[in-house]
């Protein structure tokens, strides 16, 4: 039987992607800054957003969304810092998309937010392909997982903005080599900013919360040009 | 592995397509996927034959045409291809560089379809 060739042209993932250019256009223009941290399972990442949430949230208006496979346990712990905070259980699906963001964010007022933090599920492989219309996209790499992580997963690297090398007051037990790992980094993505930090104890993070503030007030005009409201509930939602 | 979840996405994307255009029987599929796509063509085949099964697309094949990685120097005012995967520098002069010009792809190219 005949067959013609009929061009296409088509982005696999066009729908997600539209969707999260919706997304970023509303997160910009409500003056809120969205960052999405990614990393392997176990390497730190509710820890460090913990200490993000509780020391940014007397200064800013904060809230995260949590993906995981299953349970709530990240979002309770999360809780502990600010009530902003929903679970995204994905059943058996290994990353998160820009509808699943969408619908996680129904009835919040973004306008009402300095920063959405969005913790991906434990994944190195799957979130690479996913925009969910985040501004940055932090990785977190711990000192214990070894400095070649860079090398093994180079896609997930290149496409974050920002890596978060977690657990340093662990670094020397585990021999691990951070010149090695920030050579490595450079290598699958030129000029990315990392930071060397400890959640737990505190070392580095102030240059975290420096980072971020001079993300705010580098957006802090658009923001200003939008009227602010004070309460994150929204009472009446279309 | 969100091979399947791509599998799906197609399926979805092709739907779209066949139906605005009126198209029937969809043979093959061409498919660009980039080296660093993060897809894996082994595993996206094996995902194609579970996703299609009860779909028009059921006795479709994919052919995918692997993109290798392709960086933009500054330097040397050239698109090149770095060493590695893990090395994203130019090969002549050594100058890292973030500029990918190709290697990122996930696209449906074009379908072949009954005459």
């Amino acid at each position: 039987m005949n067959t013609r060739i009929v061009e296409v042209r088509a982005k696999v993932l066009r729908q997600n992607d539209l969707l999260a250019y919706a997304l970023r256009d509303s997160f910009r223009a409500s003056g809120v800054s969205v960052i999405s941290l990614v990393s392997s399972p176990g390497s730190g990442k509710t820890t460090f957003l913990e200490k993000l949430l509780s020391v940014l949230a007397p200064e800013f208006r904060v809230a995260a969304l949590v993906g995981d496979l299953a349970t709530e346990n990240d979002a309770s712990r999360l809780r502990r810092a600010t009530p902003n905070v929903r679970q995204i259980t994905t059943g058996t699906i290994c990353h998160l998309d820009a509808q699943m963001i969408k619908r996680a964010l129904e009835g919040w007022r973004l306008d009402a937010l300095d920063f959405l933090f969005i913790e991906n599920v434990g994944n190195l492989v799957c979130p690479s392909s996913y925009d969910l219309g985040e501004e940055l996209r932090f990785l977190l790499l711990s000192a214990t997982e070894g400095e070649d992580k860079p090398l093994k997963y180079p896609t997930i690297f290149n496409s974050s903005d920002v890596a978060i090398i977690t657990k340093m007051d662990m670094a020397e037990a585990a021999e691990f080599d951070a010149a090695a790992a920030r050579r490595n980094i450079e290598g699958v993505r030129p000029g990315m900013q990392i930071f060397e930090v400890s959640a737990k104890t505190g070392l580095g993070m102030p240059h975290v919360f420096q980072f971020l503030r001079d993300t705010k007030s580098s957006n802090a005009q658009v923001a200003e040009a939008f009227p602010r409201a004070g309460n994150l509930q929204s009472t009446n939602k279309a | 592995m969100h091979e399947l979840s791509i599998a799906l996405s197609i399926i979805d994307e092709i739907g779209d397509e066949t139906e605005a255009r009126g198209l029937n029987g969809v043979e093959v599929i061409h498919l660009k996927v980039g080296v660093f796509s993060g897809i894996d063509r082994d595993a996206l085949l094996f995902a194609w034959g579970l996703a299609c099964e009860g779909t028009p697309l059921e006795h479709s094949r994919l052919d995918i045409e692997i993109i290798p990685l392709v960086i933009y120097c500054a330097v040397c005012d050239q698109n090149r291809t770095p060493p590695s995967v893990y090395q994203l520098c130019c090969p002549a002069c050594n100058t890292p560089s973030e500029t990918i010009v190709t290697g990122r792809e996930l696209e449906v190219v074009s379908l072949e379809v009954a005459a």
